[in-house]
């Protein structure tokens, strides 16, 4: 019998049906897979199972019993816990007051403080973490913490964890230790509901598959007997799966001359020593796990953070930027990682957003000349593709994938010499992933200089023309067109010390 | 296996927070020395006896708008509200001490749930909703006293509330010792204090993992409400009459105290006993003035007394502020 | 390429058109409810549509939504200034010091001049230590502004040691009682500050970095906009405008107290923001619903008070006003 069984579920937001007729079958002890693309109704979805929404009509049982979770609260009392995409633990709290939160050890009524850290060391040597569970959560990278919401989870006794998107925080080596993990769980009888965009991940370690499109759910399948590219058509609801995989026939590109050299980049303990340099007509990507310095490299880059030691040459001549200001001067852009904590102004319009950095162009004596305004606007909404109502609607209320073009345009807009994109598809649908990249592409082919951070190898071999891989806050290797492939920048980001071929002396 | 974190660079440095706080009690007692060695009657019985009778009223809003603060709220309204409290107390003091008590009380603790629920079910920003209670509570007050203050009975106990002592200590600073010994334990060992200080740290993380965060934060704005409430009481029994025009600008003396005691004011870090130590410095400042006035070497008006607080509010700031810059920066 | 990009979330294709429901009810809702209290006055009480009506209820408002102005420019870059009150009480005070000569001997003429412009620029410079505070140390900025709440009333009472300066300066005084065709002077100074801020929040760069700063501050700089440098900006120019108002509240009663100009004038300032449609968290903000806003609190008041209703009782109508006024911008927001 399954653990959880959903179907006929229906769900609207103000009369705006986000789920039309969507199921969900978990057996216990089994590795789900849930994919969709964004507003496919994922995250509704298990908002409802999770006790987040409430469902509109449709039947839900847990454990064969129909139930109806009217809080969060609920539903982990039931045995259901999540671990969301943004990790929902307390920072600035020890890690075993999160892992005991709102269950405390008590004694006479008071917290009895010895037995909660010892059953969070417990808790937490069970996926062999062992770290100090007395210090607060904030000063552990995001692999530890995710780990203590894991055992946070399994030490409520739950019998399904649901992660969602657990691991676009995560590098390569810290998702096999979750994978671990999960097959621990497996092992133990607990059932997974597995959400990511990577879709290796899905085929790693998920036994079936359940694919929603348009708030329905379109088909079950167990992992092995779905191909990749079935999967992906499934999702996408016709075959342009292959977009992604055409820029792999693009033609080789010939750089110009160097826009950006780097040597010697340092700050804190992140950024080390970092060379690099970026021609003209080139993208490079910067490769490396999680906390290699990629972003670190690239905020100094655009003068977001002041180097602490190490050289920059513009055009052969040195330079020194003290704010971002000054980079966009030069010519540079910067696409961020975070959308929303460094990219969009949410309560601004799309062409407000749009026309951010280029705004002093478009004024005389301080005034916004709107014509001008509403020309470039129009210009780059269609040149992008960028799907909405009215360049006036709020930038929140866009897609993912849409906000991110916006944010693209808000650079291309300023004709820029340098873009440095920093996890440009993260986070964004497989349609608006392919725009994107695709247009990354033809900027370069346009003579821009593009730096690329990301964490997806794939997305790496399909764009660069050459590679910087990092390695503990230091360049270890560059790779040049006909060495980049997984094998080698797998290899080289695993390297603690350079290796030879190396940049460094 | 890969996923050891490493432990924490600063295990020693745990908390810089921890360090504010205890400057703030190394500043407080530095000035008690100060004021013991250049003045004769600084520690003298009377001078302490009225310093904690009179400063009792401020610490317990401090208190409440400590927790408040915890949880990333504020609350303007302790002012009106312990305004509010003073005129309830004084036309319930007829009925005897405890319903003058009582009666202060419980109307602070009914506009610190109106507050709560305005926070919480209608998703009004704390800083807007109290300061309408503020402005509520002083017209309930004005209009329940007719524009006048109110004078308690004299036949009852109730003015004992204020006026006495009891064990040879006014009964106004056992009040305030019981409420802060109190709200330490229920802030470091209690689960619910544990919980206040999640919302405050993070309310979509404590709302996921299960916590009723709408319970807590009404919970903490009527805890805030009451003892501003108690504090009007006792405001009502020393002075002897409901004052429904009194509490002008305490709410923002109680931030000035909760700060200086190494709160962050965007929630989720706080200390009880800091807090206390913030409230009694500020109140400190004035005491140590006024006997600087009767040595006669300077002359500094009363009106000097928020110059000097303002300075204390802006050293405290600033040193924290490096404080918090030294965090983020490792 | 466009082909390929075949998605478009649904519920954000239909929510525009919800969204501008309950956004015009954020939009316009003060204009109606000002509108429906003028009408309802018109009605009932008597004397309301005479020029002495207006004069007053204008009057009246005059320094709350001068400061209101400054106040919702902070609020729409993601502060808040507590200190305005004070910063009034100190350029109140230090104006008659100055034409009466009390702080430095100077003939009539140059101490007149003097007193419009050393107030208002020391208010100012205030303002900018405020945003100095803000943006050096990144200090709240409650907490900054806090500094100067409290210390600021001190200073101004230290100044005049507490006393009330009584005056009859009619060049001075002009800015509180002169008017001109009929129309005070400080109706007029209101109406061209409400212009001028207005116009540079919505056409401007400056205006559009602000509300950026206000908005998302972190988005903001990689913008390449010096939100550091509009923050200070902000704090003076409200530090400035409560100046003003300073001055005009010591010309209109021809004397200046330092313990009571200004008092409470933050909260004032601010209610007339919040009920103005300015969302409290910074990035969204209209000079014209301050105004508006001002008005209908100022209104409520004077109906209330017109047939009988207790200055007392106004207050807790007040409070109703601003939470309901908040909550329905908040349901503005939410259903988008």
């Amino acid at each position: 019998m399954a653990l959880v069984a959903m179907h006929g579920i229906r769900k609207a937001f103000n009369a705006v049906p986000a789920l039309v007729d969507a199921s969900l079958e978990i057996e216990p002890g089994e590795v789900m897979a849930l994919v969709g693309q964004n507003g496919a109704g994922k995250s509704t979805m298990i908002k409802i199972l999770t006790g987040a929404y409430r469902r509109d009509e449709g039947t839900l049982t847990f454990d064969g019993r129909p139930v109806d979770f009217p809080n969060p609260g609920a539903a982990q009392d039931a045995g259901i816990s999540t671990i969301y995409q943004e990790i929902n633990l307390v920072p600035h709290r020890s890690v075993a007051e999160n892992v005991f939160l709102g269950r405390e050890p008590t004694r006479l009524g008071f917290i009895d403080w010895r037995r909660m850290n010892r059953e969070a060391e417990a808790a937490l040597a069970r996926f062999n973490v062992s770290v100090d569970v007395q210090a607060p959560l904030s000063t552990f990278n995001a692999a530890t913490r995710q780990m203590v919401a894991i055992a946070r989870a399994v030490s409520r006794k739950a019998r399904l964890v649901v992660m969602d998107e657990s691991t676009s925080s995560l590098d390569e080596r810290e998702v096999a230790t979750l994978f671990d993990t999960i097959r621990t769980l497996k092992r133990d009888g607990v059932s997974v509901l597995f959400v990511s965009h990577r879709l290796d991940e899905l085929y790693a370690v998920c036994d079936r598959v359940t694919i929603m499109r348009d708030g329905a759910t379109i088909g079950v399948h167990p992992m092995s007997a779905i191909t990749k590219m079935d999967l992906v058509t499934a999702m996408l609801g016709r075959a342009l799966a292959a977009a992604e995989h055409r820029l792999h026939d693009a033609p080789p590109h010939k750089a110009g001359a160097p826009i950006v050299e780097a040597a010697g980049l340092a700050r804190g303990r992140r950024l080390r020593d970092v060379d690099l340099a970026v021609h003209s007509g080139e993208v490079v990507a910067l490769a490396g796990l999680l906390g290699s310095g990629r972003t670190e490299t690239a905020r100094v880059l655009f003068g977001a953070d002041r180097p602490e030691a190490g050289s920059l040459k513009l055009d052969g001549r040195d330079v020194a930027f003290g704010e971002p200001s000054e980079a966009i001067e030069a010519g540079f852009g910067f696409l961020s990682e975070d959308r929303k904590i460094e990219g969009i102004i949410p309560d601004m319009s799309v062409a407000e957003n749009l026309t951010l950095a280029l705004m002093p162009r478009l004024a005389k004596a301080g005034v916004i000349d709107r014509a001008a305004q509403r020309e470039v606007v129009n210009r780059f909404i269609r040149r992008l593709g960028i799907k909405l109502a009215s360049p006036d609607q709020k930038i929140r209320e866009l897609s993912g994938g849409n906000q991110q073009k916006v944010l693209l345009a808000r650079w291309l807009a300023m004709n820029p010499r340098l873009l440095i994109v920093d996890e440009p598809t993260r986070g964004i649908d497989v349609g608006a992933k392919a725009d994107v990249l695709t247009m990354i592409r033809e900027l370069a082919g346009a003579g821009l200089g593009v730096v690329m951070v990301s964490s997806e190898l794939e997305e790496i071999i399909s764009l660069a023309d050459r590679v910087t891989v990092l390695s503990d806050g230091r360049s270890v290797r560059d790779l040049h067109a006909g060495e980049i492939d997984e094998t080698s920048i797998m290899a080289a980001m695993a390297s603690d010390v350079p290796t030879t071929g190396a940049p460094h002396g | 296996m890969t996923a050891v974190a490493p432990a924490p660079a600063r295990r020693t440095l745990r908390n810089p927070r921890a360090m504010a706080r205890w400057g703030v009690v190394l500043a407080l007692v530095a000035l008690i020395l100060f004021g013991w060695a250049r003045y004769d009657n600084f520690l003298s019985e009377y001078n302490i006896l009225s310093f904690l009778r009179y400063n009792s009223m401020f610490a317990l809003i401090a208190l409440g708008m400590c927790f408040v603060i915890i949880t990333g709220g504020i609350d303007l309204s302790v002012g009106g509200v312990a305004a509010l409290g003073s005129v309830v107390a004084a036309y319930a003091s007829g009925y005897g001490l405890a319903a003058g008590v009582a009666a202060g009380t419980g109307a602070g603790l009914l506009a610190g749930l109106i507050n709560g629920l305005v926070v919480t079910r209608l998703k009004i920003a704390p800083f807007i909703a109290t300061l309408a209670m503020m402005l509520a509570a002083y017209g309930t007050a004005l209009l329940l006293a007719g524009n006048q203050s109110v004078s308690v009975s004299w036949d009852t106990a109730f003015i004992t509330f204020g006026q006495n002592d009891f064990l040879g200590f006014p009964i106004p600073a056992w009040v305030m010792l019981a409420a802060f010994v109190i709200g330490w334990v229920v802030l470091e060992h209690r689960p619910i204090g544990r919980r206040i200080l999640a919302v405050g740290g993070s309310e979509d993380a404590s709302r996921l993992m299960g916590l009723s965060v709408e319970t807590i934060l009404t919970g903490v704005y009527m805890a805030s409400g009451a003892l501003a409430g108690l504090a009007g009481v006792i405001l009502a029994a020393q002075f002897g009459a409901g004052q429904p025009t009194e509490g002008v600008g305490w709410e923002l003396f109680a931030i000035a105290s909760v700060v200086v005691g190494g709160t962050l004011l965007t929630g989720g870090v706080g200390s009880v006993a800091a807090t206390f130590a913030g409230a009694m410095l500020l109140a400190l400042l004035f005491n140590v003035l006024n006997f600087e006035n009767g040595k006669g070497w300077i002359s500094l008006s009363a009106y000097w007394q928020s110059v000097i607080r303002g300075a204390f509010l802006l050293l405290f700031v600033l040193i924290q502020a490096r404080i918090a810059t030294g965090e983020e920066d490792d | 390429m466009a082909d390929t990009s075949v998605q478009v979330h649904r519920p954000a294709e239909a929510a525009p058109r919800r969204a501008s429901m309950a956004e015009a009810v954020r939009r316009y809702g003060v204009l109606v409810a000002l509108v429906l209290l003028i009408l309802f006055n018109a009605a009932f009480t008597p004397n309301f549509l005479s020029w002495q009506t207006v004069n007053v209820n204008l009057t009246q408002v005059c320094a709350i939504v001068i400061v209101g102005v400054g106040m919702t420019l902070v609020i729409a870059a993601g502060g808040i200034d507590l200190s305005v009150g004070s910063l009034m009480a100190i350029s109140g005070t230090l104006a008659p010091l100055i034409f009466m000569g009390k702080l430095f001997p100077v003939s009539p003429g140059l101490g007149l001049a003097l007193a419009f412009t050393v107030p208002i620029v020391a208010a100012a410079l205030l303002g900018l230590f405020n945003g100095w505070l803000v943006t050096r140390f990144r200090i709240q900025p409650i907490v900054a502004t806090l500094v100067l709440f409290i210390a600021g009333r001190g200073i101004a009472q230290v100044m005049t040691n507490g006393n009330l300066q009584v005056f009859k300066e009619p060049t001075f005084q002009f800015i509180g009682l002169g008017r001109v065709l009929g129309v005070p002077v400080q109706v007029i100074l209101m109406a061209i500050i409400v212009a001028v801020a207005g116009y540079a929040l919505t056409r401007t760069v400056f205006g559009r970095q602000l509300l950026a700063v206000g908005g998302n501050p972190r988005a903001a700089r990689l913008s390449g906009i010096a939100s550091k440098s509009i923050s200070r900006w902000v704090y003076a120019i409200s530090g400035a405008l409560a100046g003003l108002a300073g001055l005009i509240v010591v010309a209109r009663n021809g004397a200046a107290d330092a313990n009571l100009v200004g008092l409470g004038m933050e909260l004032d300032a601010i209610a007339a923001v919040a009920v103005g449609g300015t969302l409290l968290t910074g990035g969204r903000a209209s000079v014209i619903g301050t105004l508006l806003g001002a008005l209908v609190i100022q209104l409520v008041r004077y109906t209330l008070l017109a047939n009988g209703v207790p200055d007392a009782a106004a207050l807790v109508v007040k409070a109703g006003l601003i939470i309901l006024a908040v909550w329905i911008q908040q349901r503005a927001k939410g259903s988008s």
